[in-house]
């Protein structure tokens, strides 16, 4: 049987990409195809399918794969709300280590312009790709905040007084030196997260459970 | 134009209605076949009667006023008005006693495949019947009922909601540490489990086994090697499983770790899935306390089908095409095999006999 035990697997393209190729390479799969195709999405003979990160929750929770990799960024940011309310219906198995990023908000250097619209006005303008973040870390710390949804560079709207502060991921913080944005709270740390379709995790529990116990084998990488 | 109608409803035509028709008829004939006669409550409630019930991720969530100011809700279960019904029709009458329904509930979901906010629910209610031989027959009847409509795949998860708040209390948990290790194997969330547990001053052998017990499933080997904390769920589990016909007890897959996200639950719960779809096609368990909330104490338990659920998996596995089924045939478990030599599955075809009950 091949290295994944005949399941299929949900890659996300772009951060995680690397570090859940390696994981696999590391399972023994032949990654070759995987890492040279950039264009093709779906790696029938390895049992992997890619996609953005994104959408790895809702591919895995329609069952189209059985297991995958995505952020607890996305997983966060696709959690219920509120009880009831109906969150992704999928397994969180283990947190994977790698792709070790903050989750932050992040204003103009020098006063915090955010603090001061807060203060006089009553109310703080926050962009962010993450809303439902945003919008509960904001609620859980007492703060009035009006929330812009962008999807491109967040970096932008803060510079363009469009907003008084940002809630984004950073790794290395980079970003924001560059754009002269200075991180005032640390929100959360996300890592790559394996998740499981519920059926699948019964139906297919020794193949799952078996591939579990070889990525725990693996050496740790990332953080 | 367009007039909308809203979010997580639809309108169901002829051709989609027969299919349904076929599998709804097909299932009460197993269900009246078995004693359980059909009954109907109203879609709208008191939400201070239903409230008696622990109904957590469940609860309506659809209100509206009446003329005099009480407030209504639209039912989001037929378990708990069942319940009412007991406690209020038959004050007297000797246990047990056998309901049947076919209603639509009302939930309010993300709408998706076979979450529609609006949910045609086939089930049973079987009160006064206690475990194990209560839970016997509703997993039995569950079983003849979706082997008469021609779904060949399914497997029933069996576990039980008592588990894993005996092995907190067992092993000593704080108090306030068991919300929230609960919470996160109600959200499946082993990784919050697994943080929170390291973070809760529990010796490294309690952790591991607060982490590891909730993941093991599987066949009749997983109650062998249970922790002794655990020895009454399991036994429990095991005697419902002595009392299952062949059959039945092939599509059995022991899962230690299973919740529901519906409060009243107090012993076995199970859960229904088919290779042919992502999700459950449906649930049931054991309500033991629910019944004395509304006056009557008597142990119950029961299930409920999602309609549209069961009708995407027969689709599914009649085209070969499901969710997970590519190449699925040579993973399953062992019981697989054993389920499928046990059972035989009528040769009618539920969702092409177009307007038939098949009896």
């Amino acid at each position: 049987m091949s290295p994944t035990n005949g399941l299929t697997i949900a890659v996300p393209r772009g951060a995680l990409f690397a570090g859940t190729v390696d994981l696999l390479a590391g399972l023994g799969l032949d990654t070759e195809e995987l890492r040279s195709n950039d264009r093709k999405l779906l790696f029938e003979e390895i049992g992997v399918i890619t996609m953005r990160p994104s959408d790895v929750p809702t591919y895995v929770e329609a069952g189209a794969a059985d297991l995958g990799v995505t952020g607890k960024d996305v997983l966060l940011e696709q959690a219920a709300q509120r009880p009831g309310e109906g969150g992704r219906e999928v397994y969180e198995l283990l947190d994977l280590g790698y792709g070790r990023c903050t989750m932050v908000l992040a204003s103009k250097a020098g006063p915090d312009p955010a603090r001061e619209a807060l203060r006089r006005l009553g109310v703080m303008r926050v962009a962010t790709k993450y809303p439902r973040i945003a919008a509960r870390h904001l609620e859980e710390t007492g703060r009035q905040a009006e929330i812009v949804e962008v999807k491109g560079s967040v970096e932008l709207a803060p510079l363009t007084g469009v907003v008084e502060a940002i809630v984004d991921l950073t790794a290395t913080g980079t970003t924001l030196r560059e754009n002269n944005l200075v991180v005032r709270e640390e929100i959360v740390v996300c890592t790559a997260r394996l998740i499981a379709n519920p059926v699948a995790h019964k139906l297919k529990a020794a193949p799952i459970d078996d591939l579990l116990e070889q990525v725990r084998g693996l050496p740790a990488s990332g953080g | 134009m367009i007039h909308p109608i809203p979010s997580g409803t639809r309108d169901v035509l002829p051709d989609e209605t027969r299919e349904v028709r076929a599998i709804t008829d097909t299932l009460r004939g197993i269900f009246q076949g078995h004693g359980y006669g059909e009954v109907y409550t109203p879609a709208l409630e008191y939400e201070s009667v239903l409230a008696r019930a622990d109904m957590a991720e469940a609860r309506p969530a659809y209100r509206v006023f009446d003329e005099s100011g009480a407030v209504l809700v639209l039912r989001s279960d037929m378990t708990v008005p069942i319940a009412r019904v007991v406690a209020t029709r038959y004050t007297s009458s000797e246990p047990p006693l056998r309901f049947c329904y076919f209603a639509h509930c009302y939930r309010g979901v993300r709408p998706q495949r076979g979450q529609p906010r609006e949910l045609l629910q086939a089930g049973i209610e079987l009160i006064g019947s206690p475990a194990p031989q209560g839970t016997a027959e509703a997993l039995t009847v569950l079983c003849h009922a979706l082997d008469a409509t021609g779904l060949k795949d399914y497997r029933i998860g069996l576990g039980d909601a008592s588990l894993f708040p005996a092995l907190m209390a067992s092993l000593r948990v704080p108090e306030h540490v068991r919300a929230g290790l609960l919470d996160a194997l109600v959200l499946r969330d082993f990784v919050g489990l697994e943080h929170t547990l390291a973070g809760s001053g529990l010796s490294g052998e309690a952790a591991e086994l607060l982490l590891d017990v909730p993941q093991r499933r599987g066949g009749p080997e997983v109650l062998a090697d249970a922790p002794a904390p655990a020895d009454e769920a399991v036994t429990g589990l095991r005697r419902v499983h002595e009392l299952l016909e062949p059959g039945v007890a092939g599509r059995v897959i022991f899962d230690l770790g299973l919740v529901r996200n519906i409060g009243y639950y107090t012993g076995a719960v199970f859960d229904v899935y088919d290779p042919a779809l992502g999700s459950p096609i449906g649930g049931g368990g054991r309500y033991d306390e629910l019944l004395g909330r509304f006056g009557r104490g008597l142990p119950a338990v029961g299930f409920a089908l999602g309609v549209d659920r069961l009708h995407i998996a027969l689709a599914g596995e009649e085209r070969g095409t499901g969710a997970l089924l590519a190449g699925a045939e040579a993973r399953l478990l062992d019981g697989a095999e054993q389920a499928r030599r046990g059972v035989r599955v009528p040769a009618e075809d539920v969702t092409s006999t177009a307007g038939e009950s098949p009896r």
